[in-house]
């Protein structure tokens, strides 16, 4: 890599390569992607009264993702940012071996996507598909190309340009410190959300479920073995750990059904607040253990098995092209009575879909490592853009999964506990109350079926995922071994999910060391035990308190805390949406600030209006308030309302209710105080002739040559040959 | 056709090497040779060593 840099004055006003016509082929193909998207689309939206295959689905979804990519992304990039493949990025510039690296394309894009991947996009279509596979599909598409990877992809350009700065960094710079400490905030208070949330979904699968509590306590062994293996016996050699690793994984997952049939099935059948107990432990100490230990090997894991099951799953949909057994739109879109979270499809599927069409989270990684790797501003298309249309393609595959499985099975499955009750008589006539039909005996075949007890009220959605991805899964490839894949997919959203919550218990204590570091210093050294152990005891009591409520909820705890979940996330994206509006306003964009300006709208506009209704609605279902008036009115009466079975679930309801409603009505605040804190900015940047001082790094011309997009282009190719004939190695290095 | 397969297999066997951090060292190695001729490079148990422990200070965010 080069190590001197020849400064030349800022780019000039055209950064656009000269421009070669498009050939008759590349019109022609592109013609004929668009008809069959549209087709797709056809079939998808018009056809009603017969069942369509769900490929129909992922030919919409396919389709839509290539024109966006090739004509919007491409567009935005190179005219609405100027991204200036001859300006040299933080990679090239500030390369150090540590942070800054320049990093393969191809190869960034996978770190970026296994990065952002994680449960939310599998678990926010399942509980979506209450509302029938359309709304869902439809925002998932749709809002992905015009808001989620809109967002990842610009918030990464805009980081890039300084330096890799974090989002919170950006606000407090670019906005002021009011904005910059609602959104440090905000960040942190979500964080503790989505991890209570994403741990109540393991919690859920678990219980009970002797087969999923060995198979997923083994990889905790299994961890281990790799990272003293890597750290002593084969320094560096990751694959060949990550093959063992892998093998003992099976093995283990083949073991739990051993397990289930024999005498040890009673140590590993918990319930769910010892696991809860078990979780928190977990948690503390994997944020407190060396990273080589247990997160490191864990994340090897669960990247291969995340990535490779997610191809597995896409190529049996095509394989086995189930049928879709969901409605196209249910009643409960509109009428808000859904029994699986309460509300009518505006706002309510927007904040469930969460990460698969728009997630905040990603703002945090776009503006993470992965701006301080990029090799060339405009590969920011296909990391930043490219990196969300494969986490909403996951996300389409989880709505197939759930719409694809009988409805009646699907609600016995994820109606709340204390409505389904404890038989399968009463499961059947709760799912027949609200016009669906299942069987008791059906209900007892599907648990069979998959070697559970029982499936009734397992909710969380991974449980129902499973039972969908076992179906597609033992049709395409044949053989059977339903209960084989059930838990095999299980295992795999337990993996990763274990691995977001112990690497996000170790960022949350880091974010707190941090801000404690400025009250008192020694908080602030992440090496300084007593803190290390403090800090990581208040995050872990922050999410271990909403896992437990969540758990113990007589209300059903997925079913209240899902939507603050969804809630908190939408706001993050919003906090993230205004920043970079308000950098392109700084940067006398106005003419183009719509491009993420709509989005913004569009986002502060569904999640305020939830949260408002989370907050004041009179309807005890779906406002939290409300529901805390009923309850204690009911209290002060001496009565006891279902689905409460006794005075202190009644009581826990109350308490649950008030906090749940608390944080609901704060983050709404929170992102309003940042919202208007960039209102006065951009007025103030307007006033002064629309162009303010901003902290982009100076412009450094760029020595490296390499592609774009994915595929290079033959005036690429040709470019990387006269570099390498130069003698310089700054090219592809492949 | 088999040429084809065979490069094939060399990419994937190329990125898998790269995404999971395996070409750290060499790259590591290849560069503290230009920058540093004079001084011998770390070796490969020091060099991990090393970056697992750097690794702790920065955990890698991992998404919902």
């Amino acid at each position: 890599m080069t190590t001197s840099y020849r400064s030349t004055p800022p780019s000039p006003d055209s950064p656009e390569p000269p421009r070669s016509r498009p050939s008759a082929l590349s019109i022609g193909i592109w013609i004929l992607v668009a008809v069959v998207g549209a087709v797709c689309w056809g079939v998808v939206a018009l056809v009603r009264d017969e069942h369509i295959s769900a490929v129909w689905l992922l030919g919409a979804a396919l389709g839509s993702y290539a024109i966006a990519y090739r004509f919007y992304a491409r567009w935005i990039s190179r005219k609405v940012l100027g991204a200036d493949d001859t300006r040299a990025t933080p990679a090239e510039r500030l390369e150090n071996d540590l942070d800054y690296q320049v990093t393969d394309r191809r190869v960034l894009y996978g770190h970026h996507f296994a990065a952002i991947a994680g449960a939310g996009p599998l678990v926010g279509p399942v509980l979506a598909a209450q509302m029938g596979y359309l709304p869902g599909t439809m925002w998932i598409i749709v809002g992905v190309i015009f808001a989620g990877a809109v967002q990842d992809m610009i918030v990464l350009f805009f980081s890039m340009r300084r330096d890799g700065k974090s989002i919170g960094q950006m606000a407090r710079e670019e906005i002021g410190p009011v904005g910059g400490a609602a959104a440090l905030i905000g960040v942190m208070a979500i964080m503790i959300i989505l991890l209570a949330v994403l741990a109540l979904v393991v919690v859920n699968a678990m219980a009970a479920s002797p087969w999923a509590t060995f198979s997923i306590a083994m990889t905790i062994p299994i961890a281990f073995f790799m990272g003293f293996y890597l750290r002593t016996l084969r320094p560096g050699q990751v694959m060949e750990t990550t093959v063992i690793g892998v093998a003992l994984l099976l093995l283990a997952l083949v073991a739990g059904g051993w397990v289930e049939d024999s005498s040890w099935a009673e140590a590993f059948t918990l319930s769910p607040e010892t696991l809860v107990f078990c979780l928190i432990v977990y948690g503390f100490v994997a944020s407190v253990l060396p990273v080589w230990m247990l997160l490191a090997p864990r994340d090897y894991l669960s990247t291969f098995m995340k990535i490779g099951t997610i191809a597995l799953l896409a190529v049996g949909i095509v394989l086995a092209r189930p049928v879709m057994e969901n409605a196209a739109v249910t009643d409960f879109a509109t009428n808000g009575e859904g029994p699986v979270f309460a509300g009518a499809l505006f706002p309510f599927v927007f904040i469930t879909i969460a990460c698969g069409a728009l997630s905040g989270f990603h703002a945090l990684i776009a503006s993470g490592t992965t701006p301080k790797m990029i090799e060339k501003e405009s590969q920011i298309r296909m990391i930043g853009y490219g990196g969300m249309l494969a986490e909403s393609f996951v996300a389409v595959c989880a709505i197939i999964c759930a719409s694809i499985i009988d409805p009646g099975l699907y609600y016995a499955m994820n109606m709340p506990a204390g409505a389904l009750g404890a038989t399968l008589q009463s499961a059947s006539d709760a799912v027949a109350s609200i016009g669906f039909t299942v069987t008791p005996d059906q209900l007892q075949a599907a648990a069979t079926a998959v070697e559970e007890d029982t499936l009734v009220a397992r909710t969380g959605g991974a449980p129902t995922l499973a039972v969908g991805m076992s179906a597609i899964f033992s049709d395409a490839f044949g053989g059977g071994g339903q209960a084989f894949w059930y838990h095999f997919a299980i295992m795999f959203e337990a993996l990763f999910i274990l691995t977001t919550v112990d690497a996000g218990t170790r960022v949350g204590r880091f974010m707190l060391q941090d801000m404690l570091g400025n009250v008192y210093k020694p908080m602030g050294d992440v090496s300084w035990k007593p803190g290390v152990y403090v800090t990581s005891a208040i995050v872990v009591a922050g999410w271990g308190y909403f896992l437990y409520a969540g758990v113990t909820d007589p209300l059903g705890g997925i079913n209240q805390l899902f939507p603050l979940f969804g809630i908190a996330n939408q706001l993050l994206a919003a906090i993230a949406l205004t920043v970079v509006t308000t950098l392109m306003i700084k940067h006398g964009k106005l003419k183009w600030a719509w491009v993420p300006g709509i989005p913004l709208a569009w986002d502060a506009a569904v999640t305020l209006t939830a949260s408002w209704q989370k907050v004041f609605s009179d309807d005890p279902i779906l406002g939290f308030f409300a529901q805390r008036e009923r309850f204690s009115d009911a209290i002060a009466a001496g009565e006891v309302l279902p689905p409460a079975t006794n005075m202190d679930d009644m009581h826990q309801v109350v308490t649950n209710t008030t906090v749940d409603g608390i944080l609901a009505a704060f983050f709404a605040i929170l992102v309003v105080v940042v919202l208007a804190d960039a209102a006065r900015v951009c007025i103030r940047t307007l006033r002064a002739g629309g162009e303010a001082e901003t902290t982009e790094v100076p412009y450094v011309r760029s020595e490296i040559v390499a592609p774009s997009g994915l595929i290079p282009t033959k005036e690429e190719k040709r470019a990387m040959a006269s570099a390498a004939s130069g003698g310089d190695d700054g090219g592809d290095r492949r | 056709m088999r040429a084809a397969v065979a490069s094939g297999l060399r990419g994937v066997w190329w990125y898998l090497r790269e995404v999971s951090g395996e070409t750290a060292y060499e790259r590591h190695v290849a560069r503290h040779r230009v920058e540093h001729p004079d001084h011998p490079p770390p070796t490969r148990r020091e060099f991990e060593r090393a970056r697992q422990d750097r690794a702790d200070a920065r955990p890698q965010q991992r998404c919902c």
